[in-house]
């Protein structure tokens, strides 16, 4: 099964490389003179700063809204180049990576699964923690059954839907309710952190525990609640730079974007904690 | 679908024997079809860890979810035959405006993604749904994240299979023998129970076992609407789904499980009922 799906999406990159390489191609007939490059040189010493071309973001989704924004940024800084994002489950694109896809840079959601990659050989030089994402709990709008702490969930009647603990989000909720010594029976262990959200947002649960990020991104249509013991949960979010990137010089600016205040701005508003 | 097979077979062997000599351009075609929808199969078996696979399956998990995926599913195949079969009568056997559009929404569900069909229960049926908010402020019944949901669920999905099925057969059926039934005093739905279903039994069966083995298999749908809770609504598909997240080999054992279970069911109806003589 996981061999098939594999073969699927490397079969899907391999035809979206070669559009990727067909663009970087032009773009370099192009060859746009991009002087203001303000990118710190990395781990591409010898080479000016000077990116161009496609650079292919794999990213965990819960880093849609602040990643989007940030390669809009980076596409406006360095003209003639172009951030492609595939976000998704870390898992699936740790998988994907490891099959052979055409990617540039993965920003994953634990650290356990960028591991997956790195023991493959797959990162160039080590990932770096760039955000840190806290547990929060998402109720109904108004908080129509006062949960005030984590301890309140555990109340009989209340429909509660947490992560499965196979997805980091469920591992993270796992470990904050074993902080505080909490035995917590939810309806249903969802699959993602948002699949969870969307229970609570339809009004079918009362309250999930969910990412702060998932839930500013949310809106008015839910409302956070903080609880002490995220503090024991909390995720680290490594990037790192790939072996096998198309375009590693471009794809060390975008990470270095990531990496500096502006880009630690873009993601602390979408809720995330700096490293 | 199965129904215009189960035809063609019977034609068969009604005109005599095959032609000895099959066309190359013919032939090559159909092994790499064959090729193509075995070798998932294969590459299955071939990635199962063997060594393991005891320990993976004697997991009470294991059984937990297989005993729900085969109650659930053949409760959807009941409920579609309650509800269905009347509403394949209905498609074949009368003529009201608007039934070609009624036809084309009963199938919708065959090409709609399983999960914007979640979504669309949870609108419908949820707690705060369209109906489901009466059904929870009247009756105190709420569907979604119970075991009555994952049930809902794959019907949604898979009684379409079987009133396509017997709505198929039904036409190809004679209505006279009805007809002929009521003109000699019995009412209609009298003839319909004398006459008309045993006339039609093998379409029945043909598309229960469409339909059930589609519960079976079904994911996006039950995930979404009913949730996901070992023992009440966590099915096969949802165990695999969430053991590949972080122990492929798990999900493999349990892929292999449904996937015998489902072989084993479909070639022993298959025999039994469905194909004629």
């Amino acid at each position: 099964m996981q061999t098939l799906s594999t073969r699927r999406s490397r079969r899907t990159l391999r035809a979206g490389g070669a559009g990727a390489a067909l663009l970087l191609a032009l773009s370099a007939c192009a060859s746009s003179s991009d002087t203001n490059a303000t990118a710190k040189s990395g781990s591409s010493a010898a080479a000016p700063a000077n990116p161009s071309g496609t650079v292919t973001v794999f990213a965990a989704a819960s880093l849609e809204e602040g990643f989007t924004k940030l390669g809009e940024r980076f596409e406006q800084r360095h003209p003639g180049t172009k951030v492609t994002f595939s976000f998704g489950g870390s898992d699936s694109l740790a998988a994907s990576i490891t099959g052979g896809a055409p990617a540039d840079v993965f920003a994953s959601a634990s650290p356990k699964t960028m591991k997956v990659v790195t023991d493959a050989g797959g990162t160039s030089g080590t990932p770096a923690t760039f955000v840190r994402n806290q547990l929060e709990i998402a109720t109904l709008p108004g908080n129509p059954d006062n949960i005030s702490s984590l301890k309140d969930l555990t109340q009989s009647g209340l429909k509660v839907v947490l992560c499965d603990e196979s997805v980091p989000c469920g591992a993270a909720a796992r470990k904050a309710l074993d902080a505080g010594k909490l035995k917590l029976t939810p309806v249903s262990y969802e699959q993602d952190v948002k699949s969870a959200l969307t229970k609570v947002e339809l009004k079918e649960a009362d309250a999930a525990v969910v990412y702060k990020t998932d839930v500013r991104a949310a809106g008015d249509k839910v409302e956070g609640v903080d609880f002490p013991e995220s503090a024991d949960a909390v995720n680290d979010y490594p990037i790192a730079l790939l072996e096998d990137a198309p375009n590693a010089e471009a794809a060390q600016a975008f990470i270095d974007l990531v990496k500096s205040a502006d880009g630690q701005k873009v993601l602390t508003e979408a809720g995330f904690l700096e490293p | 679908m199965r129904k215009s097979a189960a035809t063609l077979e019977g034609g068969r062997t009604r005109t005599g024997p095959r032609p000895r000599t099959v066309p190359l351009a013919l032939l090559l075609p159909a092994l790499l079809g064959l090729a193509f929808l075995l070798l998932p199969l294969v590459a299955l078996l071939i990635r199962t860890p063997w060594s393991t696979l005891p320990g993976q399956l004697t997991s009470p998990g294991v059984w937990q979810a297989l005993r729900l995926s085969l109650v659930c599913a053949t409760m959807a195949t009941a409920l579609s035959l309650v509800i269905g079969v009347p509403l394949a009568w209905l498609l074949a056997r009368t003529d009201f405006p608007g039934r070609g559009l009624v036809r084309a929404l009963v199938t919708l569900p065959l090409v709609l993604p399983p999960v914007v069909g979640g979504v669309a229960l949870l609108l419908a049926l949820g707690r705060n749904g369209v109906v489901g908010q009466w059904l929870d402020a009247w009756f105190g019944i709420t569907l979604p994240f119970t075991t009555a949901g994952v049930v809902i669920a794959e019907t949604f999905v898979a009684m379409p299979f079987l009133v396509i099925s017997v709505e198929g057969t039904l036409r190809a059926a004679d209505p006279r023998y009805e007809e002929a039934a009521t003109t000699l005093g019995a009412s209609r739905f009298t003839a319909f129970r004398r006459v008309t279903l045993p006339l039609i039994a093998p379409g029945i069966a043909a598309g229960s076992v469409l339909a059930w083995a589609r519960a079976l298999g079904e994911f996006g749908a039950t995930i979404t609407f009913a949730g996901n809770f070992p023992g009440r609504t966590q099915t096969m598909p949802l165990a695999v789904y969430l053991a590949l997240q972080n122990d492929p080999a798990a999900a493999i054992a349990l892929s292999l499980v449904l996937l015998t279970v489902s072989i084993a069911v479909l070639a022993a109806l298959k025999d039994r009922w469905i194909t004629p003589s």
